[in-house]
């Protein structure tokens, strides 16, 4: 029997685990996908809020804050992306300046560090890209932005060395209480534990009613977004967030850490939790509303589109607490879920502490390093580490220019990767503009190598997803 | 690391064709970067032949062309490291590289030829809706899957884009066992030389449709299908849609040059083709910095790359032998007009053409019965007749220098389409 | 009198030719611009041939495939026959280009040729 079953390994659960890896626990991750972070936690806007928004006395606002003044320490402690530019809240009316001033107001009583309003001229400075209509903005200097990537798998390693277990292609099916804890029924049979962790995003209502607390229903929220190449690197500096009002909701532009640009999302509720898809309309959408509060967005330098669905409950809250004895609910985590991550993490881990009474564990090592990235090297450092390791001299990815060193590095890692898109989203490989044109055949064979499978049996994210059929004249 | 006067950046037949040409005009110390695991780029996976009519009068594969090519460099001697990824450039012709062996090191050669070859443009570019299942792939991609390494990528296909590479791809991938439905192209008019209609789809009785794009891909972790509409002023309309069940979607856009050392470095590019902006010696914005084959301007007969990449070598040869070009030398830009969408070269110095000035050209629509004219100034000097021109055939014209020459009042050349 | 509508494959210029017939007899050709645009029109109504390109497996190579091709030109009818001949055809490195892959492919009388040199790994 464990100690803790964590359903779900995205970025809250990953978080959670990674909290209760500081006691001495037998801790596992339940995960129907074949990796962390393949839910909403890998497509999302990557924005670490800084709290002005989440209405004052929720939940969700105390830990967005919490989390938002956690994520410097610990993007140092956990070695992940992370960088404070800076969100903008744009107002395109006069008629609209008594929302951005309650915005104001919010984020003040919720202890929002630093925020003013700016008028249009010094907005026009801090901002050349504004829109010429723009009256002012609410400024907010400790709004940052993330590599979700990063974050979940810093989370993820860090538990994991620190004996958190991982398991993929485990599709939780039903949860039942007995004797001392809690028997799941999953796809690759039952796991028996005396807490369980309900971390299981879009689905987590389902096990939240089948544990039975009070029904709750989450409804998946679509949100598409434009992903620009890194030569419009700078168009904007701080986030830019278009205050809902006269001219609608408008989608947010924002750099990314790794200097592309982001560009959405809409908000379209859906039925079905599993309808990633993009749409027409739903880009068309982005595109329209995207000139709002910004001008000359170079869109033409579009590299790729994605969906993700967030998960959205009618009372727009955080669910977080043990709901029946020893079932302890991390449910509804929808925006600013990624921002309050490090906070959801603390907070479980410290209900779960109550209900066991853990000992925390002296070993527990807070450290993580990341995946070494040779372009932050010195040119002596960087021949020295060629020399040492030559796959480091190997450069797979031409357009982010990433090394065979590092691939490797990524799927040796615990937990590894063991997909294109696993590589991917540790390394960026296949992340630039020729969109892994070019590197996917060479990473599907270093793959096959240090998996110690057949080419054929490499996947794009694991389950259905192969990219070889067969072999040629297989089926002449 | 030994020092070279010339570092080409590509072992393609661009990079190939300069070296053997910058050899035979006296340069010794001559190295060819290239990334992949062996010489030939792009012909090495181009398996079916076609190549060469012009060059050795001969038709042969993608792999036998470049075999001549690389015969000739190892004749020659000509050094070239393989494995090698040249990661920057800069505007003082530094280059700087990386690879096992030597790890990461710099040159400074006295010129570089950019002969780095162009990319496809992918899915996430054409902004085609729908799930991001694994069964995309650009033509190119899976052209190496099939031919390099002897992966089916897919069994049931659907194509998008009839440029030659999606052409071509329609017949490997019928003769490899797969069923090609359809291809279908956004244009009215095919993007592919008119024998791989013949040879690739009309043989196989593959359905080309023109005027129709895919509006949705289906399948949340393989591609399950997809749905074509017919397209009308660039948008598809609403009621035409088409499904078809596939497994694979191959994609064939467009292709980029690309040019990412040579924007690192600062050189000039030419927005239109997304190349270098060359003069007449095929000689970049930075000066001994020289560029040739796809990396300019893509082009649809390899046979024509040698041409160019040759002409690019013995100018880089000239520019290390004489030094600096007369930085005062008259300079006629050349303009573009009626349906020509860009020349290469973007200017031409009379003075400094070697007797000959050839001039490449695309159109930007299918014309009939015109007649190709090139004007110094408002003087005629070249005309043409030709039956039919269409955007994916890249016409040549070859112009007498002295005809420049013999117009010294002229202060530019345009290359216009009139009535015949 | 029946009459074919084709488009040359010769070279790229691709010309339409237009071509008559009478019980199997060609009796004119026009369209072409060249007399290789004649003789392949005449060919291709009488009898379609086509060069077959193709891969086929290589071991012990420095790489996995090596690239093939039909010495001269095949009935187009047999050219699926050519490509089942080589199925489970598979050739030791070192490869040659020109060298012989497989002989007489599928009875045509025509060898499948390498066109593709790989050396030994």
């Amino acid at each position: 029997m464990y100690d803790i079953v964590i359903i779900g390994a995205g970025v809250s659960g990953c978080a959670i685990a990674r909290e209760l890896s500081r006691y001495k626990a037998d801790i596992l991750v339940v995960e129907r996908e074949e990796d962390v972070c393949c839910g909403t936690s890998k497509a999302n806007s990557a924005i670490v809020h800084a709290g002005f928004d989440a209405a004052h006395g929720t939940l969700m606002a105390k830990l967005n804050v919490e989390g938002s003044r956690m994520m410097p320490a610990l993007a140092k402690e956990l070695d992940f992306h992370y960088k404070q530019n800076g969100s903008l809240v744009v107002c395109m009316s006069e008629e609209d300046r008594p929302a951005l001033n309650k915005l104001y107001e919010n984020g003040l009583a919720n202890g929002v560090e630093g925020l003013r309003i700016v008028e249009k001229d010094e907005l026009q400075k801090m901002e050349p890209n504004i829109s010429d209509n723009a009256v002012a903005a609410l400024y907010a200097p400790t709004g940052g932005i993330v590599c979700p990537f990063g974050l979940t798998f810093a989370f993820a390693e860090n538990a994991a060395k620190n004996g958190a277990k991982f398991q993929f292609d485990t599709e939780v099916l039903e949860v039942a209480p007995m004797d001392g804890g809690w028997k799941l029924h999953t796809s690759k049979g039952d796991i028996e534990t005396k807490v369980v962790v309900n971390a299981a995003g879009l689905y987590s209502d389902k096990f939240h009613n089948q544990a039975g607390g009070a029904p709750m229903k989450i409804v998946p929220r679509r949100g598409d977004y434009f992903l620009l190449d890194r030569t419009t690197g700078g168009f904007v500096k701080n986030t830019i967030f278009q205050l809902p009002g006269k001219y609608g909701k408008g989608v947010l532009v924002s750099p990314t850490v790794h200097g592309n640009t982001i560009v959405g999302p809409t908000a379209i509720d859906i039925e079905d939790k599993e309808a990633t898809a993009t749409t027409q309309a739903g880009l068309d959408e982005v595109r329209e509303k995207s000139g709002i509060a910004v001008k000359n967005l170079p869109l033409r330098q579009v590299i790729t589109s994605f969906a993700g669905l967030r998960a959205h409950e009618a009372r727009h809250e955080f669910f977080i607490g043990e709901v029946k004895p020893g079932f302890v609910d991390c449910a509804a985590i929808e925006s600013p879920g990624l921002s309050s991550s490090p906070a959801i993490g603390k907070m479980v881990a410290g209900i779960v502490e109550g209900i066991l009474h853990l000992e925390k564990d002296p070993a527990f090592d807070p450290t993580r390093k990341g995946i070494l990235d040779p372009k932050t090297l010195s040119p002596e450092e960087h021949a020295a580490l060629i020399k040492k390791n030559p796959a480091y001299g190997t450069v797979i990815c031409r357009c982010e220019t990433v090394t065979e060193g590092e691939i490797l590095d990524a799927i040796h890692r615990v937990p590894g990767a063991r997909s294109l898109d696993g590589v991917k989203r540790r390394t960026r490989a296949g992340m630039g503009r020729c969109q892994a044109g070019f590197c996917s055949p060479r990473v599907m064979e270093i793959l096959a190598r240090e998996l110690g499978v057949d080419q054929s049996e490499i996947t794009k994210a694991g389950g259905k997803s192969k990219l070889i059929v067969g072999t040629n004249k297989d089926k002449v | 690391m030994k020092e070279y006067e010339l570092v080409i950046i590509g072992g393609g037949p661009a990079g190939l064709a300069a070296a053997v040409e910058a050899r035979k005009s006296g340069i010794q110390d001559i190295l060819i970067l290239e990334r992949d695991n062996e010489l030939g780029g792009i012909l090495n996976q181009c398996i079916h032949n076609g190549f060469g009519l012009h060059t050795f009068k001969e038709e042969l594969t993608g792999p036998e062309y470049a075999g001549r090519f690389i015969q000739q460099v190892k004749e020659l001697d000509i050094p070239y490291k393989l494995n090698t990824m040249v990661l920057d450039l800069a505007a003082d012709k530094t280059v700087t590289a990386m690879n096992r062996e030597d790890g990461l090191f710099q040159l400074h050669p006295k010129a570089v030829i950019l002969a780095m070859g162009c990319r496809e443009r992918p899915r996430g570019a054409l902004n085609i809706p729908g799930y991001r299942p694994a069964g995309i792939f650009t033509a190119g991609t899976a052209q190496r899957l099939v031919n390099m390494e002897g992966y089916m990528p897919g069994r049931k296909v659907v194509i998008l884009g009839s440029g030659d590479i999606g052409l071509i791809m329609a017949r490997r991938m019928t003769l490899e066992g797969a069923q090609v439905q359809v291809v279908a192209e956004l244009m009215p008019y095919s993007g592919g030389l008119k024998r791989n209609i013949v040879q690739c789809l009309d043989d196989y009785g593959i359905p080309l449709k023109l005027s129709h794009t895919v509006v949705n891909i289906e399948g949340k972790e393989r591609v399950e299908g997809i749905t074509l509409a017919r397209v009308e002023n660039g948008k598809p309309v609403p009621g035409t849609e088409e499904h078809y069940d596939c497994d694979t979607l191959l994609l064939s856009c467009g292709l980029i040059p690309e040019n990412e050392l040579s924007r690192a470095a600062g050189v000039e590019l030419n927005p239109v083709t997304n190349g270098p902006a060359v003069n007449e010696s095929l000689e970049t914005s930075i000066p001994g910095v020289f560029a040739a084959g796809n990396v300019l301007h893509v082009h649809d007969l390899v046979d024509y790359v040698s041409e160019e990449a040759g002409a690019a070598g013995r100018h880089a040869a000239k520019y290390i032998q004489a030094g600096c070009k007369d930085e005062t030398a008259r300079t006629l830009p050349v303009k573009c007009e009626n349906g020509v969408r860009y020349t290469v070269p973007v200017a031409v110095r009379p003075d400094c053409a070697d007797g000959l000035v050839t001039l490449r050209f695309r159109v930007g629509n299918v014309y009939k019965n015109k007649k190709v004219a090139v004007y110094a100034g408002d003087t005629c000097i070249f005309s043409r007749k030709r039956p039919v021109l269409a955007p994916g055939e890249m016409e040549t014209v070859q112009l007498k220098a002295q005809l420049l020459l013999d117009h010294p009042e002229a202060d530019h050349i345009t290359v216009t389409l009139e009535e015949a | 009198m029946e009459k074919i509508d084709l488009i040359c494959i010769g070279c790229p210029m691709g010309c339409p030719i237009t071509v008559e017939m009478e019980n199997g007899e060609v009796v004119s050709v026009t369209g072409n611009t060249c007399p290789r645009g004649d003789a392949y029109a005449r060919k291709e109504v009488t009898n379609p041939t086509r060069i077959v390109t193709s891969t086929v497996r290589v071991t012990g190579g420095k790489l996995a495939m090596a690239s093939v091709k039909t010495a001269s030109d095949i009935p187009k009818g047999r050219i699926f026959d050519c490509v089942k001949a080589l199925k489970d055809v598979e050739i030791p490195a070192p490869v040659t280009i020109g060298q012989v892959v497989l002989k007489d492919a599928a009875g045509t009388g025509v060898d499948i040729i390498a066109t593709k040199n790989v050396p030994v790994a």
